[in-house]
């Protein structure tokens, strides 16, 4: 995005959290978007997180080949890297691709169909309307998604690991059980609580000012997974600096 | 009654309108006509607020619109229904929801209530029945007549049409016409259509503003636009060979 896009998306924004006409019409649509963020995607992240972590264990456990160095330590590494990193990196720009070009398309056909033109001469704060409910529930399902990855990927990791020999049941879960740190799922939930607001609001705004048609829609869309992805690799970096 | 003042719209270097001004009055139909590329339509969304005119003034009943705040406008913008060119019924909801739904944003009337409300404006565009219909399966008149249905639920006091007949059947188009022209007469909205149908302009056209190159060339009525001797005008109104004959017998 460059400044005059970034200005662009920071106005809308502030269109965006304008007191909306009635809370309950409002509400309605957020348990919709929750559902289509949060249930929606339920499947596709267990498959994955699961994957991810079954493959990371046997890499780390083929990395760490030495007498010196207990076996117990691969379910460590396992653990504090599904939480840090790959649950809430990866769910977000599997998400991204998912949630964030289905986001922009829709808002965007709305767009040249004139039917956010029908929104605002009927007196609704479209961006409001349309955009505000998705960011509520992707910075409440997307947090609640990882936690789900967190999970799995630990779990996947102990199939991964015991039913490929890489590592024993017993020092697999003592690896996991020794010295856990709490803050680290706390820093989890801050990155998928900004990744969760990335992942709405960019392809929203990149729907929203779509001109032109079909063609203009669909390049909406692929922006919008572009910019997202990069945007959520770039916070991803700045939240780790600032909280660890 | 709106009025335009001295409205100017420019995109680029393309000057689209000129210092447009014109008075639009209750209970007949105002036709804004004009060929592609006239600024018909961008004069219709400076009218509305979807475009901001670098010059000039819109006022609803004297009061002054083009400033206004998004605050200020809504209560305006309640008072204004419109049909849009592809209807812009929202696909997400049946045709029931399309008419409910300003109801839902705008009132707190009981669900019986707004029922009433919607299967009367269906009845009113004869749709009685087809309210869990939704937009993906109604043919471009039934759409125009839903759209139209919508726009009337909240009781407009003004009502804006933008090319009410594009992709019709000429049959389809009349009763379309006819329809805007009885809501016109029945609620004295103040009623606007942009068109290039000849058919609108020769039937329900009680005040016509013809826009020219962005500018605003003439006004007048359907009866007096028959006998006019300005050329781009006849040009654009008898440009068929058909209505060329037709003119002879006006």
């Amino acid at each position: 995005m460059n400044f005059t896009n970034f200005g662009k998306y920071i106005l809308l924004l502030k269109a965006v959290f304008r007191r909306p006409e009635k809370f309950s019409i409002y509400m309605k649509a957020i348990f919709q978007q929750m559902n289509f963020i949060g249930v929606g995607s339920l499947g596709l992240i267990s498959i994955i997180s699961t994957f991810i972590g079954a493959v990371m264990t046997l890499q780390i456990a083929f990395q760490l080949v030495s007498d010196f160095i207990p076996r117990t330590i691969i379910g460590s590494v396992t653990r504090d890297s599904s939480i840090l990193e790959l649950s809430p990196t990866i769910s977000a720009i599997v998400l991204a691709g998912k949630i964030g070009s289905a986001i922009s398309s829709e808002i965007g056909t709305m767009r040249v169909t004139e039917q956010i033109d029908a929104l605002e001469i009927m007196g609704i704060n479209s961006p409001g309307y349309l955009i505000l409910p998705k960011i509520l529930a992707g910075i409440t399902m997307v947090p609640v998604l990882v936690i789900f990855a967190m999970m799995l990927s630990i779990i996947g990791g102990f199939f991964g690991g015991t039913l490929s020999g890489a590592i024993s049941a017993a020092d697999y879960i003592q690896g996991i059980t020794t010295d856990f740190n709490p803050y680290t799922i706390v820093v989890a939930l801050v990155k998928a609580f900004v990744f969760g607001f990335i992942i709405t609001s960019v392809p929203a705004y990149e729907g929203f000012y779509v001109q032109g048609g079909a063609l203009e829609v669909a390049q909406a869309s692929t922006r919008a997974v572009v910019v997202s992805c990069i945007s959520i690799l770039a916070c991803d970096y700045i939240v780790t600096q600032l909280l660890l | 009654m709106i009025e335009v003042q001295n409205i100017h719209k420019s995109f680029g270097a393309n000057k689209v309108l000129q210092g447009i001004s014109g008075k639009f009055k209750p209970g007949v139909t105002n036709l804004i006509i004009g060929g592609s590329g006239s600024g018909k339509t961008t004069l219709l969304k400076c009218m509305i607020g979807l475009h901001k005119p670098e010059e000039g003034n819109v006022l609803y009943d004297g009061r002054e619109f083009t400033n206004m705040s998004f605050e200020e406008r809504i209560e305006i913008r309640k008072e204004i229904g419109m049909l849009f060119q592809g209807s812009a019924l929202f696909d997400s909801m049946t045709v029931e929801e399309n008419i409910m739904f300003p109801l839902n944003m705008f009132t707190d009337q009981p669900r019986a209530e707004k029922l009433e409300r919607v299967n009367f404006c269906l009845e009113r565009v004869n749709l009685e029945g087809k309210n869990k219909l939704f937009p993906a399966e109604l043919s471009g008149g039934m759409k125009k007549r839903v759209g139209i249905a919508r726009a009337i639920a909240m009781n407009p006091k003004y009502l804006f049409v933008d090319e009410p007949n594009s992709g019709l059947d000429p049959k389809t188009s009349i009763v379309i016409d006819e329809l805007i022209k009885e809501l016109t007469e029945e609620y004295n909205t103040t009623t606007i259509v942009v068109t290039h149908d000849m058919n609108s302009v020769m039937g329900i056209g009680d005040y016509i503003l013809f826009l020219h190159q962005g500018k605003k060339f003439w006004e007048g009525s359907n009866k007096e636009i028959a006998h006019t001797d300005i050329e781009e005008l006849n040009d654009f109104v008898f440009a068929s060979r058909f209505m060329k004959a037709a003119k002879k017998n006006f």
